[in-house]
């Protein structure tokens, strides 16, 4: 794909991250940074695109098997540790 | 599959992560933004599994179930009050994740670059980006590794410092610098394959020195750096495989990190270079700014405390890492209730760099129970503190301390703090007299109307709860 319109989409979605968090009240930096966190761990995605490529060598294919369980860590601990906290903060009626 | 279903599947994951965010930002729809993201993330990871490009499942089945298996157990286990460390160490998996995408991606091509670039394959943003998300994933992973060691007491939390630390920091990233030009410039293959390893090896030691010299209590601004660093490691990643799910993904994630980092600089009135430079409280003890006015502490009995809270309407906690540290959260939310019961309006008052990370207290008290309509911030609290009766301020220190309002000789002078010298009373739980993370005396001890109780929080809270169940 064109090397530019990656750079195009990197720049906007950069603003639209500062858009979208920066009313964030502070109660939640704890669990929005978690979660994000664990989108972060998207680079499962170039992991799993090399850890199936057909024909890896040795070293390529240690590569891609790391990439994947580190990701992995990352994708599901970061979930499941934003989900355990946020379902902690309770409102006073008891509801979430 | 065709590959324009795949392109769409990722628009719809990127999407989700969007909306994710957004909803994670209000307490009532956090939990479903959460939710919202995962089913996003399990989106992108599905369809990718369809690619035309993976044709092999057995090593992948292996790194996801391992990788899985790991970060379950993990998140399920890990104590509340870990939490900060916790989330340094996903940030850093993470980072090593990207890290290890663009080795491989550059294994896959060595020496072909120069030729590539002359036929016009690959862009040099291409290669910059290869480099850098090494380089980014390689600080991220070791920085990480260095703040989880901090904040979990494995290593000692002051910051360390040696002489020449600048130099030797200024040293390393010029190095990088010139290996990063070197690597996308030169046509040698042989020679790129070494300095990309060296890359690998000063960006480890990159991640470390520049989190070494950084202090306990300004590990918040840390973690949301690191947090920031992880998403652009996934970014650069992103372009590396020319893969736009990555790339906005990991710039929304890199951008809320800058913002992080910028609301706790604020919180601190200190820039950014100032906390990762300064090594800030390091000579804390020896350099105790004399406070000013001096005079006597006033110790109060729990039993005395207990009468002035008995006739209090309205009560405010301040917690501090204190809190944290002496487990109090459970005991201060009791105590909260009891008040509540006896007729007083009970709130907590939560610093943005109150605890180790963005947030901290927070979750503490959420833990407790503590429902977040009580949970406010120094902005919500400050103009009406004045007609509060009692202020308990628990573990906190320099968020309170007053001279950062009145002292322009002091070092956190013009920090926003919680103005609990205002309220008509403040009770300071304290174990003993020793100054705060900045090491500067505070004067709040000295006050007319402040009552200093010593001792453990976590014990005096419970003997203040006691009074209130046996009467």
């Amino acid at each position: 794909m064109d090397m530019l319109l990656l750079l195009f989409t990197f720049v906007l979605a950069i603003f639209l991250g500062v858009e979208l968090i920066v009313k964030v009240p502070s109660q939640l930096h704890t669990p929005l940074m978690s979660g994000a966190n664990a989108i972060s761990g998207i680079t499962i995605v170039g992991a799993l695109l090399a850890s199936g490529a057909a024909g890896n060598d040795t070293l390529s294919t240690i590569l891609g098997v790391l990439a994947v369980t580190c990701a992995s860590i990352n994708v599901v601990g970061g979930y499941l540790v934003t989900n355990r906290m946020l379902s902690m903060f309770k409102s006073k009626e008891g509801g979430k | 599959m065709p590959q324009s279903i795949v392109a769409v599947a990722y628009i719809i994951a990127a999407i989700f992560f969007i909306f994710g965010l957004k909803m994670l930002s209000k307490p009532t729809t956090a939990v479903r933004g959460n939710m919202v993201s995962a089913i996003g993330m399990l989106i992108a990871v599905i369809v990718t599994l369809l690619h035309r490009d993976v044709v092999t499942y057995h090593w992948i089945i292996f790194g996801v179930l391992v990788g899985s298996t790991i970060g379950a157990v993990a998140a399920t286990r890990v104590p509340m009050t870990s939490m900060p460390e916790f989330v340094a160490l996903f940030n850093g998996t993470g980072g090593i994740a990207s890290l290890f995408v663009g080795w491989f991606e550059f294994h896959n091509s060595t020496g072909e670059y120069a030729v590539r670039i002359a036929a016009g394959e690959v862009s040099y943003i291409a290669i910059i980006a290869t480099f850098l998300a090494v380089l980014i994933g390689g600080v991220t992973f070791t920085g990480s590794l260095i703040a989880y060691g901090k904040l979990s007491e494995k290593l000692n939390s002051r910051p360390l410092l040696f002489t020449g630390q600048q130099i030797v920091n200024a040293l390393v990233l010029i190095a990088i610098v010139l290996i990063g030009i070197i690597f996308v410039v030169s046509p040698d293959a042989s020679l790129v394959q070494v300095l990309f390893l060296v890359a690998i090896a000063l960006s480890f030691v990159l991640g470390v020195l520049v989190t070494i010299p950084i202090g306990g209590a300004d590990m918040p601004v840390v973690i949301s750096l690191l947090n920031s660093y992880s998403g652009l490691a996934a970014c650069a990643a992103g372009f590396v495989i020319g893969n736009t799910v990555l790339i906005v993904s990991g710039s929304l994630v890199g951008a809320s990190g800058m913002i992080l980092t910028s609301i706790m600089c604020k919180a601190m009135n200190r820039s950014l270079s100032n906390v990762l430079f300064s090594g800030f409280g390091a000579a804390a003890g020896s350099t105790a700014d004399a406070g000013t006015e001096q005079g006597e502490v006033k110790p109060i009995t729990v039993q005395d405390a207990y009468y002035i809270l008995e006739a209090a309407g309205s009560v405010v906690f301040v917690p501090g890492y204190g809190m944290a540290v002496a487990q109090a959260q459970h005991a201060v939310r009791e105590l909260g209730e009891l008040l509540e019961a006896n007729g007083a309006e009970v709130s907590y008052a939560i610093h943005p760099v109150a605890g180790r990370m963005p947030g901290h207290m927070n979750v503490l008290l959420a833990e407790a129970n503590v429902p977040y309509e009580q949970l406010a911030e120094p902005d919500d609290i400050n103009p009406t503190i004045s007609n509060v009766d009692v202020c308990i301020v628990i573990g906190a220190n320099d968020v309170v301390n007053p001279a950062a309002r009145d002292d322009e000789s002091s070092s956190i002078y013009g920090m926003p703090i919680i103005n609990v010298d205002h309220a008509r009373t403040c009770f300071v739980l304290k174990r003993s007299m020793a100054s705060g993370f900045a090491g500067i005396q505070n004067p709040l001890f000295f006050k007319e109307n402040t009552r200093m109780l010593f001792g453990d929080a976590k014990a005096s809270i419970t003997a203040l709860v006691a009074e209130f169940k046996d009467s």
